[in-house]
């Protein structure tokens, strides 16, 4: 919402400097989005008055004026084709800047004739991009003037953020009333005295509605004003339109905007002469079409309240008026409308059309139902003095019912939420000058709402406006109390876990991503997703339309996007959420990470090789682990997920059915779908599926066992069938001697040579670990034996000789 | 006793003479091995009678212990110049790089939210969490924005295609929701804050369809503004690190708050670079109010009785603030370059003991 100072104070009577005045519009809630002064840098501009124009002996287009500045004469070159004698102008000097070029003048020679200074246009003062010819102004224009008072550029512009509650402060005279309030200034009587009619108005108004639309309009005021002259507006009023952006277009339209901006009181004008019989607020018809003054052709459906004459809708209520009816500059008789609209339709209409305007933007948020008499008169009051003409009386519909709301008020309410001390009068002044008149006792009040604040529906709502004008600087900053003495974790064992996942995975040389829960439709089928559930509606771009089934692929497009600029590796890790259908319980929570490209830099020392699997499983594993799963209980289960290396995949589960991750080489055709590179080895940890965290009892641990006697390694080498795997012959191994093996280790996978087809030999190193006396050579024979018998028996391998 | 000082002279210059350990081996054979000279001169004392062999003995003696001294000493000699020779023959080239390890690192705004949580741990608040698909009821009405609310427009909500007993179901909008949930499910006292994902469909250079909030609720019995007020200068404070930072309370409007305010800190700006400390500007950073009452009652909570308040942030924009990032959009983009840069260490784990950053 843009006003300007001048325009304020015709509201409001204070003293106070530009800056005290948006310092206090912003304490009130007011806030201010910028102030312009659009006077800046044009301050030495003056007006002059060119007395003479010869053109310039040695040159065609240019031509040498002779220039009164109010203070001296002199001579200017110029090029402007309009620049004659007996105009006046907007002078600058020798040594002034042109805004519009950021030129700094200096007298100079222009072919030969010395130009003392510049007439200027529009662009060079930097106020539009207009170029054709230089600044024309009034013959009655002062000599010597600063120019920025005649062009009425001196009244600074302020821009304000009116938070969506505050509809009565969509008008200039709802900002003077809340600083009023506040005390910086006093608000100014306003004269909405009755204009006597002379003659009855030939027009009617009818409120034509079902007793399910009755809402939709629920008063109506409107008068014939006869023999005007719709003529240009007075400069006065031109200059308060476009100091705020908007266009002066005649003077009647011109003055229904002013009455939206001063008064918060849309009105409408119809040319009456074009109005055929009387006007109706009424439904429109399915299907029934009106040209808008925007110069488009809207359909209109039986939701949308119009203005119509005995035949035709002229109007789109509250939000633009039709371009059948609208006034024009042969306008002679015209019909104002001042009308109270239904908020909520008002904005499912502008909504549907896609329609935004001035009206409908006060109406949506609820205009003063007792102001549309008072509207009407000062509207008439205007139209009078600037295009002439004679009022009927008014003649009216309905009138809004006169009760106002009230809100039971209690004034130690004040200091309990809002935990400030104001006294009783300082709260009865506020609520006075905001336009609340109060009944009842000191502690307990009945309080009138004004009916320009809808948004007043509770004590809480009282509280605020008496603390809002009081100041929120006054409040008390209290510490919060405790809750104990000590403050609790504030992360629950699930939380806290997560975050440990995410430390430990940043530790392993990942990074860490944050990418949007949604991806190409296309990308959440590869990886599990693409349910019509978890399509959006309206989707930012087709190419984010579906919520993600799990992190990863975005984590690959990442790696791509890394790649094409050149880092081929990109190992990546994110925490987040993932989504298998729209419930809250299809949402988990997920650590996926990749690793793309090599394993690692190339360098002197060691060869990087081409990350796979294990590396995958290496993550996932130490995830797990910093989640404080028991790592050594879980199974492997050479089973896959479709977006996976079917040879090259796995998951870990605790227990049958507990799928707790999965991990392995992204498919190759995968990532051909994705454009992206391979290979990618990648983990999916499922935080959600970990058992819960313990109840905690107790933090004792168990003692730890240092026995006194030496370990002892053993290596075994059994060539076993390829399809055997690497867990049984360790499992097979373990489980030889329960006390004296403490682990089993694969060194080595060795396949082919003479092993034959479908063989191959795993060594793996066994630990045994005496505890009450070093062992014997006999001892240790015997484990050994017990060892290759258990693996023999249960993966039908041999000991390889 | 002549042939002795010979024998002396000669294996001392011997052992002077070796210049490798084999060498002084060779000499200490000659001299002390089973046909060594010394060993020999030893056997002869045999042949002696008692009275020269005393004296004989005796010079002998002396002669093979000083002659062993000499060997081992000449040897400790030899062994330290023999490494000294190894160790230079093993110089490698320092210069050359360490064998490349990657570091990792965690996204600014995971460690922003660990540094706000640090902070309001210390204030007795609990983190709370809530799905992101939500329904309209909880992401709306039940906030006290009612279906045709301007409130409602302005939010650029994405939809879902389901519904549950007729609410839409929706991406949140806001973390404010699981304001709802929690007043639903908890009896006051209620301390909690809500980091999450949010989403608004609307992409331009200040906006992303999905960033981040944090939200906080405190319900109680006498719980009011002055306590909003205390616990967000304390929080914006020490989030920022400046004990004078300047905060200021400015009436705002929320629909689910009332009284609402908008929180600004101290800023100053020039030559389009931002300054967060005392200066001539403002900046918001915070909406914040005491909970409307209809909320209350909206989740079972009786509002004669209790009452509190909620605030809530962009961690994107706390980010951007502290640590100086420039693009919003930036942040979900993955860019190893961006991450590496912008982000921190594993071990940064931020905390009210070593400091909340470094």
């Amino acid at each position: 919402m843009k006003i300007t100072l001048g325009w304020l104070k015709e509201h409001l009577d204070t003293d106070a400097t530009l800056d005290a005045l948006c310092e206090r519009m912003t304490m009130l809630g007011l806030e201010i989005e910028e102030v312009i002064e659009r006077s800046k840098g044009l301050e030495g501009f003056v007006v002059a008055s060119v007395l003479g124009a010869e053109k310039h002996p040695d040159a065609d287009k240019l031509q040498v004026c002779t220039v009164d500045t109010g203070s001296e004469t002199v001579e200017v070159v110029c090029g402007a084709p309009n620049a004659r004698a007996g105009m006046k102008g907007v002078f600058a000097a020798s040594g002034s800047s042109i805004p519009g070029t950021g030129i700094k003048l200096k007298k100079a020679k222009i072919r030969g004739v010395e130009s003392n200074g510049m007439l200027l246009s529009e662009r060079e003062m930097g106020l539009s991009d207009e170029h054709d010819g230089i600044i024309e102004l009034s013959d009655d224009a002062p000599l010597g003037a600063p120019a920025v008072e005649v062009l009425g550029l001196d009244d600074p512009v302020i821009d304000i953020a009116i938070t969506p509650n505050r509809g009565d402060c969509l008008g200039v005279r709802g900002i003077a009333r809340d600083l009023a309030a506040s005390g910086i200034g006093t608000l100014k009587p306003l004269d909405a005295t009755p204009v006597k009619g002379s003659f009855e108005s030939p027009i009617k108004v009818h409120l034509d509605f079902d007793a399910d639309h009755i809402d939709a309009c629920t008063a109506f005021v409107g008068r014939t004003i006869r023999g005007v002259n719709n003529v240009e507006s007075p400069k006065w009023l031109a200059d308060k339109l476009l100091a705020i952006g908007l266009r002066p277009i005649s003077a009647l339209v011109d003055i229904t905007n002013l009455m939206t901006i001063e008064h918060c009181r849309p009105l409408h004008v119809f040319d009456a002469d074009k109005v055929n019989g009387d006007i109706r607020a009424r439904m429109a018809k399915d299907g029934e079409k009106l040209l808008a003054l925007d110069g488009k052709e809207y359909e209109l459906d039986s939701e949308m309240t119009v203005i119509a004459d005995d035949t035709v809708a002229e109007a789109m209520a509250g939000v633009m008026g039709g371009e059948a009816s609208g006034c024009t500059e042969d306008t002679v008789n015209v019909f104002v409308e001042s009308a109270l609209f239904d908020p909520i339709r008002t904005a499912a209409t502008g909504r549907k059309l896609n329609l935004q305007s001035d009206a409908r933007f006060r109406f949506e948020r609820g205009i003063d139902s007792a102001f549309l008499e008072p509207g009407m008169e000062i509207a008439t009051r205007l139209i009078l003095d600037i295009c002439g003409g004679e009022a009927s009386d008014i003649v009216v519909a309905e009138s809004p019912s006169p009760d106002s709301q009230t809100v039971d008020f209690r004034p130690a309410r004040v200091k309990e939420l809002a935990g400030v001390e104001v006294e009783l009068a300082e709260m009865k002044r506020i609520l006075d000058v905001l336009g609340f008149t109060q009944d009842g006792t000191d502690t307990q009040m009945t309080v009138s709402v004004p009916t320009w604040r809808n948004d007043i529906v509770g004590e809480a709502c009282l509280v605020e406006e008496v603390v809002r004008v009081h100041g929120y600087d006054k409040l008390p900053m209290t510490p919060m109390p405790r809750l104990s003495d000590l403050p609790e974790p504030a992360l629950s064992p699930e939380q806290r876990r997560r975050s440990d996942v995410r430390r430990a995975l940043a530790g392993r040389g990942l990074t860490e991503a944050v990418t949007l829960s949604f991806l190409p439709s296309d990308q959440a089928v590869l990886f599990g997703g693409g349910a019509d559930e978890l399509k959006l509606v309206n989707p930012i771009s087709s190419d984010l339309d579906s919520m993600r089934p799990s992190a990863l692929p975005n984590l690959i497009a990442a790696a791509g996007r890394n790649a094409d600029k050149g880092m081929d590796s990109s190992p990546l890790f994110e925490i987040g959420p993932q989504f298998s259908d729209d419930t809250p319980a299809g949402q988990m929570m997920a650590a996926c990470g990749i690793r793309s490209g090599k394993s690692g830099r190339r360098n002197w020392s060691m060869p990087p090789r081409p990350v796979d699997v294990f590396d995958a499983k290496a993550d996932a594993l130490a995830a797990l682990s910093a989640a404080g799963v028991p790592v050594e209980k879980l199974q492997v289960v050479a089973e896959s997920a479709p977006w996976y290396h079917p040879g090259r995949s796995g998951c870990l589960q605790l227990g049958p059915k507990n799928l707790l991750a999965r991990f392995g080489e992204v498919h190759p055709g995968v990532l051909a779908k994705m454009d992206v590179d391979g290979p990618v080895a990648a983990f999916e940890v499922y935080l959600d599926n970990l058992p819960k965290p313990k109840a905690k009892k107790g933090s004792t641990r168990k003692l730890v066992e240092l026995p006194a006697f030496h370990p002892v390694g053993r290596d075994f080498a059994f060539v076993v069938d390829e399809a055997i795997s690497a867990s049984a012959v360790i499992a097979a191994a373990m489980s030889a001697d329960k006390t004296l093996i403490r682990d089993v280790n694969v060194f080595d996978v060795f396949a082919g040579g003479n092993l034959g087809d479908g063989k191959k030999s795993l060594a793996v190193s066994v630990t045994l670990q005496p505890t009450d006396q070093t062992l014997t050579d006999a001892e240790i024979e015997a484990v050994s034996s017990n060892i290759v018998a258990a693996v023999e028996k249960a993966t039908g391998g041999t000991l390889r000789s | 006793m002549d042939d002795i000082d010979k024998l002396r002279g000669d294996l001392t210059q011997a052992i002077a003479a070796a210049d490798t350990l084999d060498a002084l081996d060779g000499v200490r054979v000659s001299a002390l091995g089973k046909k060594g000279a010394i060993t020999q001169a030893m056997k002869g004392l045999g042949a002696m009678d008692p009275e020269d062999r005393r004296e004989a003995g005796q010079t002998i003696n002396a002669l093979k212990s000083e002659i062993s001294d000499a060997i081992e000493a000449r040897k400790a000699d030899l062994s330290t110049a023999e490494l000294d020779a190894r160790l230079m023959a093993e110089k490698v080239d320092v210069s050359l790089p360490a064998r490349p390890e990657t570091e990792g690192s965690i996204h600014p705004i995971s460690q922003v939210i660990d540094e706000m949580t640090a902070i309001f741990c210390e204030m007795g608040f609990t983190v709370a969490e809530g799905p992101d698909i939500e329904e309209d009821w909880y992401n709306f009405t039940a906030l006290n924005i009612p279906p045709e609310h301007p409130a409602r427009q302005e939010h650029d909500t994405f939809y879902l295609p389901g519904e549950t007993d007729g609410h839409r179901k929706l991406l949140r909008t806001h973390t404010s929701p699981v304001q709802i949930h929690t007043m639903q499910d908890t009896k006051p006292p209620i301390r909690i804050i809500v980091p999450g994902r949010t989403y608004r469909c609307d992409y331009d250079a200040t906006h992303s369809p999905m960033f981040h909030q944090i939200e906080g609720l405190v319900v109680d019995e006498t719980i009011n503004m002055g306590h909003l007020k205390g616990c967000l200068i304390d929080f914006c404070r020490t989030m920022f690190d400046m004990d004078d930072l300047p905060v200021r309370f400015r009436p705002s409007y929320f629909p689910f708050t009332e009284p609402s305010a908008e929180v600004d800190i101290g800023c100053t700006k020039k030559d389009g670079e931002l300054r967060i400390g005392a200066g001539d500007d403002w900046l918001e950073i915070l909406g914040s109010g005491m909970v409307n009452p209809r909320v209350l009652e909206n989740c079972g909570i009786d509002s004669t009785k209790y009452q509190g308040f909620a605030f809530g942030m962009g961690v994107e924009r706390i980010a951007m603030l502290k640590y100086g990032i420039p693009d919003l959009r930036t942040f979900f983009e993955s860019d190893l370059r961006w991450l590496r840069h912008y982000g921190f260490k594993s071990l940064e784990v931020p905390g009210m003991v070593g400091g909340l950053s470094r």
